[in-house]
Parts: structure tokens; C-alpha cells; sequence
């Protein structure tokens, strides 16, 4: 594997110095972009979107585009394109889309930006920052018996609690993550964390918080709080975890 | 043969590894799977290479290497060991001496043989399986193939013509060595879902979502993978085409919440999954464009991890905590007639097998607190409600699937945190690791 590497990095490094090199040579026989092409020959149009600009990891994202006097039209990372089109993309990182248009008049170019957010988790924005604080100081996880939906009575304070903070604080969403011990099977698990974690806004709902108001996920063991194998460590790991939406 | 050798690099090891001798079922083993009946000695002579391309050498090692292996991962054969067989490389029937091959020590009752060439950039071999006790009519198969000149072509040409063998002396059963197996990994660092052939080889990406994606299951003609994975509002099914090399609509499988564990009915028809959209965890199925859910189960608890019985399409086996620790259950495909399978203990992810007289599962049977225990593969015989314990005392084991043959099954393993692939003889014998890189887990093996 390392020696792969070692053979693929210098490779990489040059194949990019060509690229480098390559387009320095291909922009230099281009005319001045301020010549005006003969007059019959209108100059091509380019436009393009991309809906919804801001996604999740594997959300999927409709690009549309539309060109004028355009003979050919490719977009960087699809290849080439028809002159109006549309395509589902599902990027995995933030990208910049970014369309060229060619025709006899010219060069159109456009871009459009999809912003990916990581996915679903815990997600705390940097400017509530002190709300974040405030939430996390005032907002207790509960936790569950072995192999257990059933809500344990030192949880029922606490979720008194989170209720009344949640009716003071209306404008606040949340998420409520449900998640097992490591223990037992991933498939069963999944559904036993969705399990907790709809029992925990069945009860925050019924301590009159509106459900619209609060999202679920059951991470089952996907996302331990710790990976030790023993009881303490998975009495932290059986839980419903709250967190501010968005 | 019941070491827990790993599959290091699997055609060097081959040569070397599989020198003992037949498989025997072991005492507490009655599977009905046809393991444990008489074994064919059979040898496999490399083969003779042809012409003088430069290829050639290296395509014949990983031919000669991968059919040597493809016998022996049979488990309906004692594979003459390339030390005990004769030196010679027959490379057509008139080049046979049968009786070199009949004599002690390799004394082996079938020999494969034949020719190999590469000729413009095309690899041509002939081979040909001979009855050695057959003075007359000594040949049982005779076969030609032309492919690319790659090194996965010539596994493949190596596949096939042990799959011909395989059929022709396993009582009618196909040889499992074109199949594939899909499972998940996280070596890039998220959990995608990948793919790889039945021998842990070429193993490679298929997802690329980025977030965590789980449970896949190849559909029956090998179309399509339903599988699952975690979006913004929790998990749901979906659906890659592998013929378009995208994903592909399945409305069905979303709803919020949890929707898990899909599962193909073995004429492609439908998919049935675990939803969360009612309230509860519930088996529900959808068509297999993911259209018309509808619920089957209205069972209190987690109900995950369906599986329908694959020769009738009628009935589904399922997990259900309703009583606490997960149990199997069956149930027709309406919901009715549903019957307990485990009476204890911890039992999850079943896998039907393709004759659907037996289920596969995980079985914890004395799983609870201060209790460790150990979660290991059994194989329970529906009709006489008969189980028996396929691993014994290695790791924690799980999401078994049986390969189309009923013979093999594939499973997962963790030892410590480390989760890899293994597969095995249905009668636990024969256990192969897959996977090194990163975690790997729940496998599927796909149809054909």
C-alpha cells in the first residue's frame, strides 16, 4: 500500500503539472475575449442553477441550465452537455458547478454552488453559540435499561425539565437521537434506538411541546458516546440524545 | 480445516493451504445441505500454456491458481494438493495419461486439465474434465472460452469452468464460483456499500453517499441493491441500479423516521423493510419500485429484518422484540399464522436459505446483563424446528447469507472492535476471512 503510494503521488503531482501546463497552452491561441466577433455571429449565453443550493450528504440536487448560440456546452466533473438540460447530481462535498459554453460568437460561461452539510448530527452553528450553551446546560439526555424503550422514572424529571425549557424557549427545534449499547445487532438496534427515541417526544409531546417542533433519528450503535465493553460505558451509550435543530 | 486461517493473499496461500483433507461434517452436524456425503477426489493440473506471449505466464498463475481454489472453496471435493499430483500439464485429451493421475499418492478420481493461451491480447483456453476410472470414455466435460487478456478475465474463465464442474458433479447443484458478495465498509472512512467476488477478490466501491449507508441486498436478477441509509429525517430504503450505475427512485422507502433491513422476494416482485411510519417498528412491503408500502405486522416492539422464504414467496421470517430480547419469528405475508422459531436468548437477521427448508440467524442464547455469552451463526431446519451451532467460541458473529447453492454461507465476524467478512461451509467447516481493510459487515450474497 505505502509503496503504491509513493508511486501514485508523484504520478498524481505530474498529471496535475500537465493539466497546469496544458491549459496555460490552450488559453494563449484564444482571442482577446474583448474582440468583437463578426456581427452576423451573436455571442452564446450561459445560465445555470442548481436547486436546492444547500443539501445534506446524499440529498440529491437538480441542475438546470440554459445557453444560447452555443455549438457545444460541457460542465467540469459531467463532461459534455446538451445546449438546455437538466441533471441530478448528488455531490458529497461543497462544489462549485461551472458551465462553459462554446459557440462560433465566443465563450459563455456560469456557476452555481452547492453548499453539503455533514450528515444529520449534532450540529451547532457558531452564531448561537451561547443559545447552543444555554440549551445544552438547561437540556438533559435521559437514559434507558438494557434492551428497553420503556421511559425509567429518574428519566420523567428530567424530561420535565427539558419540557419546560423547550415551552420558554418556543423558537427552538430539536432533534432527539436515539442510540443502543453495543451489544446485540446493528439492524435491531436501528429500531430499537427509533424506538427510544419516539417514546422521548411521545413524552416531551405529551408535556405539551408541539411535535412539529421536534425531528428523530435513531443512530442504534452508529454513533457510541463510548466504545468500551463494559456496563458503564454502555449505560452511556442506551440513550435519547437532544440537540438543537439546524 | 476448521482453523481460522485468514485468506491472505488468497492465490499464493491456495496453493499451499489446502492440503488437508476432506471435509467431514463433525458430530453435531446435520444440516441436510448434502455436506458430509462422500467426496470426489478430484486434481486440477496447471495448465499448458501455449505460444509465447508475454502475458501468458501470469494470467496461467492466477488461472491455474484461481481454479485450484474455486474446487476446494466447493466443499463437494478433496482437491488433490498441487505437491501429491503429477508434474505433468496435459494440454489436450491426447497428452492425458489418466492413469499418472489415477495412481497413488494424488489418486484422484476426476482431473481437470487443459490448455492456455494468449493471442492478441485475447486469452484462449480449452479445458477438459476427465473420469480416470473411465477407460473408454473418460471425458466428462470439454470446454472452450476466449476473453480479454486481464487478470479478471482470467478469473473469470476459472470461475465458469469450475461452476461447469461444479454443476456436473454436485448432484445438479450450480457452483457458486461466478457469484458476488455486497456488504458494507467503512475504509473510506463513511460506511458505503461495496461489492466483491465470492473469493474475497476485486473488491470495490458501489455507494458513494457519504453518510452511512447499511443492509444491502442485491435483488434477485442482480439489477439492482436496496439498502439503507441516514439522511435528515432518519433512515431510509433506496436503490442503486447497478446496470445504470446511479441511484434510482424507490418512493416507498421513505417516510422519516426508521426504514431498515429490505428485502427482495425472490421473484423481484416486491421488497419488504422494516418502517417506523406508524407509530411503531413495523415489517412493511412495497412493490419492488418502491411503490403501494403497505403494513403486515401491528406488533408492539422492534420489528426489523425481514426475509422471505425464497421458494414460495408466501411466507417471511422476522425479528421481533416484542417479548423483550429479539426472537425469530414466522409469518405468511399477509401477517397471519405467525410463529415463534427461538425460545431464548437473543436471536437476530435471519437469511432463508434458497431451498427454504432452512433459516440462518445469529443466536445469543444467553445474552443479557453481566452475561456476555457469545452471539454465533446456527442453522435451524424449519420443518423439524431442529438448530444446530455452526461457530463456536470466535468472536461475536452475525448477519449470516446463504450463497445460492445452499452450501456456503457468508457472515460477519468482530473479534475486539474489528468486524470482518468470513465465509463457511454451511456446516461451519472451511471458514475463510474475506476482508482486511477497515471494518467490514453484513454481507450479502447475491442470487446467482
Amino acid at each position: 500500500m505505502n509503496a503504491r503510494n509513493r508511486i501514485l503521488v508523484p504520478v498524481v503531482l505530474l498529471c496535475g503539472l500537465m493539466a497546469v501546463a496544458g491549459c496555460k497552452k490552450k488559453e494563449a491561441p484564444l482571442p482577446p475575449a474583448t474582440v468583437a466577433p463578426p456581427a452576423t455571429i451573436p455571442a452564446p449565453s450561459a445560465m445555470l442553477s442548481a436547486t436546492p443550493t444547500v443539501i445534506s450528504a446524499g440529498d440529491q440536487v437538480q441542475l438546470s441550465w440554459r445557453t444560447t448560440d452555443a455549438t457545444s456546452v460541457s460542465i467540469d466533473g459531467i463532461g459534455d452537455v446538451p445546449t438546455v438540460g437538466v441533471k441530478t447530481v448528488t455531490p458529497t462535498v461543497a462544489t462549485t458547478y461551472h458551465l462553459v459554453a462554446r459557440g462560433e460568437g465566443g465563450t459563455a460561461e456560469a456557476s452555481a454552488t452547492v453548499t453539503v452539510n455533514s450528515p444529520p448530527a449534532i450540529v451547532v452553528p457558531s452564531n448561537t453559540m451561547s443559545a447552543a450553551e444555554e440549551f445544552k446546560a438547561s437540556v438533559h439526555d435521559i437514559f434507558f435499561d438494557y434492551d428497553t424503550d420503556a421511559i425509567r422514572p429518574d428519566a420523567q424529571a428530567t424530561l420535565s425539565a427539558n419540557a419546560s425549557y423547550l415551552a420558554s424557549h418556543p423558537d427552538i427545534k430539536i432533534v432527539i437521537g436515539g442510540y443502543c449499547d453495543e451489544r446485540g445487532s446493528d439492524e435491531y438496534n436501528l429500531a430499537l434506538g427509533q424506538r427510544r427515541a419516539d417514546a422521548t417526544k411521545n413524552a416531551l409531546v405529551t408535556a405539551g411541546v408541539a411535535a412539529t417542533r421536534v425531528r428523530v433519528i435513531s443512530y442504534g450503535k452508529e454513533k457510541p458516546f463510548c466504545s468500551e465493553s463494559n456496563e458503564a460505558c454502555w449505560q452511556q451509550n442506551r440513550r435519547a440524545g437532544f440537540s438543537i435543530d439546524q | 480445516m476448521k482453523g481460522l486461517r485468514p485468506l491472505l493473499p488468497l492465490l499464493v496461500v491456495s496453493l499451499a493451504g489446502f492440503s488437508a483433507g476432506p471435509v467431514v461434517a463433525q458430530d453435531w452436524v446435520h444440516t441436510g445441505t448434502n455436506l458430509g456425503n462422500q467426496t470426489i477426489r478430484i486434481a486440477a493440473a496447471d495448465f499448458k500454456p501455449l505460444g509465447y506471449d508475454a502475458q501468458t505466464p501470469a494470467l496461467k498463475a492466477v488461472f491455474d491458481a484461481t481454479l485450484y481454489n474455486d474446487l476446494g472453496n466447493a466443499g463437494i471435493f478433496d482437491v488433490v494438493s498441487k505437491s501429491l499430483a503429477p508434474q505433468a500439464m496435459p494440454g489436450s485429451p491426447t497428452e492425458m495419461v489418466a492413469s499418472q493421475w489415477s495412481a497413488a499418492p494424488s489418486s484422484a478420481a476426476m482431473v481437470a486439465f487443459g490448455a492456455f493461451a494468449v493471442n492478441g491480447g485475447r486469452i484462449a483456453v480449452s479445458g477438459w474434465l476427465f473420469d480416470t476410472s473411465n477407460t473408454v470414455n473418460p471425458q466428462v466435460l470439454g470446454k472452450q472460452y476466449n476473453e480479454a487478456a486481464t487478470d479478471d478475465m482470467a478469473r473469470t474463465i476459472a470461475h465458469r469452468f469450475a461452476d461447469e464442474i461444479i454443476s456436473r458433479l454436485g448432484g445438479g447443484v450450480n457452483g457458486i464460483a461466478e457469484t458476488k458478495i455486497y456488504f458494507v465498509s467503512n475504509r473510506t472512512g463513511s460506511k458505503e456499500i461495496w461489492a466483491m467476488d465470492y473469493d474475497g477478490q476485486n473488491q470495490h466501491q458501489i455507494t458513494h453517499l457519504g453518510s452511512i449507508s447499511i443492509s444491502p441486498r442485491i435483488s434477485p436478477d442482480s439489477s439492482r441493491l436496496a439498502f439503507s441509509t441516514l439522511g435528515h429525517d432518519g433512515w431510509s430504503v433506496r436503490m442503486y441500479s447497478l446496470e445504470l450505475g446511479r441511484m434510482v427512485g424507490f418512493p416507498g422507502g421513505s417516510a422519516g423516521g426508521s426504514n431498515l433491513s429490505p428485502a427482495w422476494s425472490s421473484d423481484g416482485s416486491k421488497v419488504a423493510f422494516s418502517s417506523s411510519r406508524s407509530g411503531d417498528s413495523e415489517i412493511w412491503v412495497a412493490d419492488a419500485n418502491g411503490n403501494g408500502p403497505h403494513r403486515v405486522t401491528s406488533i408492539t416492539g422492534p420489528n426489523v429484518s425481514p426475509v422471505w422464504n425464497p421458494r414460495t414467496n408466501s411466507q417471511l421470517a422476522f425479528v421481533s422484540g416484542r417479548t423483550s430480547e429479539p426472537q425469530i419469528y414466522t409469518m405468511d405475508q399477509d401477517g397471519s399464522n405467525m410463529q415463534r422459531m427461538t425460545d431464548s436468548g437473543y436471536a437476530v437477521s435471519p437469511s432463508w436459505s434458497p431451498s427454504g427448508a432452512l433459516l440462518a440467524f445469529s443466536w445469543n442464547r444467553k445474552y443479557g446483563p453481566g452475561d456476555p455469552g457469545g452471539q454465533d451463526i446456527y442453522v435451524f431446519e424449519i420443518a423439524s424446528m431442529h438448530w444446530l451451532q455452526v461457530t463456536h467460541e470466535s468472536g461475536s458473529n452475525d448477519f449470516p447469507s446463504w450463497a445460492p447453492d445452499t452450501r456456503h454461507i457468508v457472515f460477519q465476524r468482530s473479534i475486539g472492535h474489528r468486524t470482518q467478512i468470513w465465509t463457511m461451509l454451511a456446516d461451519g467447516t472451511h471458514q475463510k476471512q474475506l476482508t482486511q481493510a477497515g471494518d467490514n459487515s453484513m454481507p450479502n450474497w447475491s442470487w446467482k
